[in-house]
């Protein structure tokens, strides 16, 4: 299935490697805009985009919203803790209202797994997901697979560690749903609080000694430690948690020498990332946070800059 | 919907004629090629500017700047198109301020791409002035457009399609007349 032919993009599983392929290849010009002086094109000329976020955000969000603005559609940013969902609307007649205001495509995140599929379901509008619950974020997948290609000239066969709460990380998922197609040799590790039960069906291995996860990586994926889960007994402290699984200079020494490092932001420095780790050479945050962009602009593009064949729907 | 190839316009060495003269016309107009650049359209207007740049340097004995231009992104008919097509990068690697720019493309129809391939070029700097050398000129233009170098002016009807093949990405250099098949 092409993308043009696609209403929403909801997750990785059930995309094509193709597809995957092509919104990598068509964020190459893409990031060539970024970096112009002029960085507009008409393309999406009388588009209209709306983001809403039931859950901070910063860089998704904000990318998004460039992303939109970089192809000349219309974008607004409906603030949720200032909006008439604190009155106690519906989220079904929130978005049938966003809908009737002639938008084309929502760009949402939701604590609750599968809403934005639910929206899918239940409105015309192009709906895609910026983050459900511990399902996917699929944008931030594709942006880390574009970003991994980019240094590395090809994802496949790499192998890939992936280094924390893997439980409740719909990043870890879309990444191994996305790596996964180009055969890499993917790896979690975190300790067995954090750890999803019977994740290896997705095609993982699984550890819970860093150094053993990160024997040969060609990158390493950190995973951001959300510190409000210190207090639901998964792990006993912050430090014990850095102790063992921090990413730092001596953990990696069975690494490639030339080992990426990424990290989706935001960073807990001293936590799940060194600060000689975040600041040095081989980390990648910023260029991710960069990469972002144009990724969510070759996603826009693809979705919306053709026509639609309904029938195919 | 099928092709059926109806006439030869131009051969390889045809080809090679239209573009030595569009050559000397070029260094004619500008009298010399000091401050000019040439600019390709995606697809086959990169391979043509490459050959007007080696002719101009067999001559004046000048380098020129080359580039390719891609302006998928600034096509008029994206939402009417059935299939999507793909973006490319834009390699202009020099900067066109003040520059005079030859925009070099295949065949010259509806005028459309040239007027996307301009707003792209402006997007990326203010040249001096914009140029337009194209190898066809087939006719029926939609926009108030006009070539400064033409290969050879064809009149054809709408239901025809002027092919332009290049050895770089076909078998041959040619120009060839297809007619389509009910």
């Amino acid at each position: 299935m092409a993308l043009a032919q696609r209403k929403d993009l909801l997750g990785l599983r059930d995309m094509s490697r193709e597809e995957i392929e092509m919104i990598l290849q068509t964020a190459v010009p893409m990031k060539d805009i970024i970096k112009r002086d002029i960085k507009k094109v008409p393309t999406l000329r009388g588009k209209a985009l709306v983001t809403v976020f039931y859950e901070p955000s910063t860089r998704t969000r904000t990318s998004f919203e460039i992303a939109g603005k970089y192809l000349s559609a219309d974008t607004v940013n409906l603030a949720v803790s200032t909006s008439s969902v604190q009155k106690g609307e519906s989220l079904r007649d929130t978005i049938k209202t966003i809908e009737v205001m002639g938008f084309d495509v929502i760009v949402m995140r939701h604590a609750m797994s599968g809403t934005p599929h639910y929206v899918a379901r239940n409105t015309d509008m192009r709906v895609i997901n910026a983050g459900d619950g511990a399902n996917e974020h699929p944008t931030q997948a594709l942006l880390d697979l574009y970003t991994i290609k980019e240094k590395k000239g090809t994802l496949e066969g790499l192998a890939v560690t992936i280094v924390g709460d893997i439980l409740h990380s719909r990043v870890a998922r879309s990444n191994i749903y996305g790596l996964s197609k180009f055969g890499c040799d993917i790896r979690v590790v975190g300790p067995s609080t954090l750890m999803a039960p019977e994740i290896e069906k997705l095609g993982v291995k699984c550890y819970y000694d860093l150094e053993k996860a990160v024997a040969g990586a060609d990158v390493v994926n950190i995973l951001r430690i959300q510190k409000e889960r210190q207090h639901s007994g998964l792990f006993p402290t912050l430090d014990e948690y850095a102790n063992l699984y921090m990413i730092k200079k001596d953990k990696l020494k069975k690494a490639k020498e030339d080992v990426l490092i990424l990290h989706p932001g935001p960073m807990n420095r001293g936590v799940e990332i060194s600060s000689e780790i975040a600041d040095g050479t081989q980390a990648l945050i910023n260029e991710q946070v960069t990469n972002g962009v144009a990724v969510r602009m070759a996603l826009l593009f693809l979705m919306m800059g053709g026509t639609r064949d309904e029938s195919t729907n | 919907m099928e092709l059926r190839e109806k006439h030869i316009l131009m051969d390889e060495m045809d080809m090679k004629r239209a573009l030595t003269r569009i050559t000397h016309e070029i260094i004619e107009k500008n009298k010399g090629v000091e401050n000019v650049a040439v600019i390709g359209i995606r697809r086959r207007g990169g391979p043509l500017a490459y050959r007007l740049a080696e002719r101009i340097e067999a001559i004046e004995g000048v380098k020129i700047p080359v580039g390719i231009l891609d302006i998928t992104l600034y096509r008029d008919d994206l939402t009417l198109m059935s299939s999507q097509p793909m973006v490319h990068r834009t390699e202009v690697h020099f900067d066109i301020n003040n520059k005079i720019i030859v925009l070099v493309d295949d065949v010259l129809y509806t005028g459309r791409t040239v007027r996307a391939a301009m707003d792209a070029l402006i997007d990326i700097g203010r040249p001096q002035c914009i140029q337009l050398a194209v190898l066809i000129d087939r006719g029926h233009r939609e926009l108030p457009i006009k070539a400064d170098y033409v290969g050879k002016n064809v009149p054809t009807s709408r239901t025809e399609i002027v092919e332009v093949k290049v050895k770089e990405f076909d078998d041959k250099d040619a120009v060839v007349i297809q007619e389509k098949i009910e």
